[in-house]
């Protein structure tokens, strides 16, 4: 597959502070990458350089084949969202798609040929005439992808674009994107906290930390084969139990507890390494009641809290002294004080070294 | 459905009772009413002195209003009051007035934004060096500066003419105006001016066609302030032009020390009322578009 976006040994620093540091990334045509990562990990730095906004301080930006560290954001062939929206307030929303398009100089049929497409794949043709504060929240952030779709571009660039918004627009709005995407086609990088966001819309997920990316792959493989603790313990709401203990023998010993490592994959080696590790598991991954007979390991615990969300219920308890929680459905009845078994398969659980805090 | 009547309430309910003639509100308004006494009395006494004829004045009932009322003074000060050797009242000042403040308001004003931009928005190389300066520029006296300008005009060719005149204000309102456009547009949404850079719009297009329209509110407090500045100004316009250009506040200080004859107070008071007249009107008018131009500014990104 062709890249669009080739980001070379890139760095970036505000005076001292080094945000983004040698990063390196390949994004392939008509793909859709997210970034993830915690608030102040160098997320929006990173799009701003792509987009031309910020000059880089070191390393190179490539968009289809062309190098463009240098070149003007308007030259570069991206279309931005913000979260903020960033509608020109005294222009009606048509001024607002067609500014760009002025800038460029083209000629007017083009200019409203190209509205009047943009405004029909987005529904937002009854609006054209108002002013942005005349729109809704929704239907703002759709004039600002609008705008970024009139410039025909290859590559979108969104930055947490539905994080203004209300949940359940949100969610409206996710689905419209992904369908945007589908019928685009076009490279999509898109910034967000969300994590719901991030799995249901990539086709690949970048997670950052401290400017570098940590790993990169689909999210399939960061939910399941997080990469070291902190991905594991970033991806996933609630998030992972951590066990710590002790492999021995193809055994993870933890006190008098000791769970077998059968069928678990080891990475590198293939082989099961020995000493101190920790040992991570989804509490979407434990089992109770008839189920818990299937499993390999089986520990009874006693429910130190409840937490009903409506579809699930958490359920906090406490294996061989580590904070744990278990998720369960939402019908299911405990009551805090009860006795309840637990098992699941070490097969789906992660192993990570405990001093490096890589995936084992 | 759930049931939203209930038992009728007890104790205190609704709006808490406020007593008219509470301690506070006689302190209040007491201080109130009094600094505005203050304010309004000396106007009024101008008014109606005013108003009067000479006889009447002489009687020294300072706060009675005019028995017969009178618009030879106002007209005496407009166009017939001596200043020194000539006799044309206020008129002459009042149009070299005019020909100093517009163009020295238009030209700093759109000095002074551009630069606030340039400024707040794109940071070039020694930008906070150069606001630095320039901030301090705001602290020096002027005092320190009349002489030196004086010969920077003269070597120029520009001492006495109004063109000299219109060139030091707009220098010395720089300083402060560039403050003012800077903060205000460091307050827009930054991702605005990204949006804008995205969509390919240059300096001058993003200054135009994005800045500027936002800022209705920050450019009438500039005019107010400029206009209020040069047109109440003295010190320079006694200093750079010759008396054939002074402006009105000369003009006016002229007729009122006037040493021949005797003092004509109802013509010195119609003379600084008409003087004050510009910049009353300026604080109605734009006090309003002020307003409004808050109200349109409210508008979020
Ligand atoms: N102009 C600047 N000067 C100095 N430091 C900056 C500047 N802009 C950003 N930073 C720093 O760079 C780091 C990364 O910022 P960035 O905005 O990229 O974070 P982010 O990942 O987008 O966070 P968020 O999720 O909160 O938006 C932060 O630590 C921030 O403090
Ligand atoms: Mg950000």
């Amino acid at each position: 597959m062709q890249n669009s976006v080739e980001i070379k040994n890139l760095d970036l620093q505000f005076g001292a502070v080094k945000v983004l540091q040698n990063l390196n990334l390949e994004i392939g045509k008509g793909e859709f990458l997210v970034l993830l990562g915690s608030s102040g990990c160098g997320k929006s730095t990173l799009l701003n350089c792509i987009a031309g906004l910020l000059d880089v301080s070191g390393g190179q930006i490539h968009i289809n084949d062309r190098n463009v560290t240098w070149a003007e954001p308007s030259d570069r062939g991206i279309g931005m969202v913000f979260q903020s929206y960033a509608l020109y307030p005294q222009m009606t929303v048509e001024g607002n798609l067609s500014f760009g398009l002025k800038n460029a100089k083209l000629p007017k049929p083009e200019i409203a040929k190209r509205i009047k497409h943009a405004s029909e794949v987005l529904q937002i043709e009854p609006l054209l005439k108002r002013k942005p504060a005349a729109l809704s929240g929704g239907q703002r952030q759709r004039v600002a992808i609008g705008r970024a779709l009139v410039r025909d571009v290859d590559v979108f660039l969104f930055d947490e674009p539905l994080s203004n918004l209300d949940a359940k627009l949100r969610a409206d709005l996710r689905v419209e994107i992904k369908r945007l995407h589908h019928k685009l086609q076009n490279t999509m990088i898109y910034v967000t906290h969300d994590q719901i966001e991030a799995m249901t819309l990539a086709d690949r997920i970048a997670i950052m930390r401290g400017g570098q990316i940590m790993q990169l792959g689909s999210p399939d493989e960061i939910y399941g084969q997080p990469i070291n603790k902190y991905v594991a313990d970033f991806i996933g709401s609630p998030s992972m139990n951590f066990l710590e203990g002790n492999i021995k023998n193809g055994t993870f010993e933890m006190g008098e507890l000791s769970i077998p490592l059968d069928g678990y994959e080891f990475g590198d080696t293939g082989a099961a390494t020995e000493g101190a590790a920790t040992m991570g598991i989804r509490p979407e991954h434990v089992v109770t009641g008839e189920l818990v007979e299937s499993t390999p390991f089986q520990v009874d615990v006693e429910v130190n809290l409840i937490e009903p969300t409506g579809s699930d219920t958490l359920v906090d308890c406490e294996v061989a002294g580590h904070h744990f929680r278990v998720r369960m459905d939402g019908q299911s009845r405990v009551s805090v004080g009860e006795k309840l078994r637990l098992g699941f398969a070490p097969a789906r659980a992660s192993l990570f070294d405990a001093k490096t805090e890589l995936r084992l | 459905m759930i049931d939203t009547t209930s038992a009728p309430l007890t104790g205190p309910q609704g709006p808490k009772p406020r007593k008219p003639f509470s301690r506070r509100n006689i302190f209040l308004y007491g201080t109130l009413i009094t600094i505005a006494l203050f304010y309004a009395l000396p106007l009024y006494v101008m008014f109606v002195t005013s108003l009067k004829g000479m006889p009447e004045i002489r009687l020294g009932n300072v706060f009675s209003p005019p028995l017969e009322v009178t618009f030879q003074p106002w007209v005496k000060a407009w166009s017939e009051a001596c200043t020194g050797l000539t006799c044309n009242g206020l008129s002459t000042g009042f149009w070299n007035s005019v020909q100093i403040t517009i163009p020295s308001v238009i030209l700093s004003i759109i000095i002074a934004s551009v630069n606030g931009y340039a400024l707040s928005n794109w940071k070039f190389k020694g930008a906070d060096a150069f606001f630095t300066i320039l901030i301090f520029g705001a602290f020096i006296p002027y005092q320190v500066m009349l002489y030196p300008i004086v010969i920077m005009l003269r070597e120029v060719g520009l001492y006495g003419s109004l063109g000299g005149l219109v060139l030091v204000h707009t220098v010395f309102g720089m300083p402060i105006l560039t403050l003012l456009f800077r903060n205000y547009f460091t307050s827009l949404p930054e991702e605005l001016f990204k949006a804008a850079r995205v969509d390919g719009a240059g300096f001058w297009a993003i200054y135009a066609k994005v800045m500027v329209p936002m800022s209705l509110p920050i450019f009438t407090v500039a005019v107010i302030l400029q206009v209020t500045g040069i047109w109440n100004d003295f010190l320079f316009g006694v200093v750079y032009t010759s008396p054939d250009n002074y402006p009105m506040t000369v003009s006016l200080n002229n007729i009122v020390n006037s040493t021949q004859g005797v003092k004509e107070y109802n013509v010195n008071m119609a003379a600084t009322i008409l003087t004050g007249l510009v910049p009353l009107s300026i604080y109605f008018v734009s006090g309003r578009l002020f307003v409004r131009g808050i109200a349109a500014g409210a508008v979020k990104g």
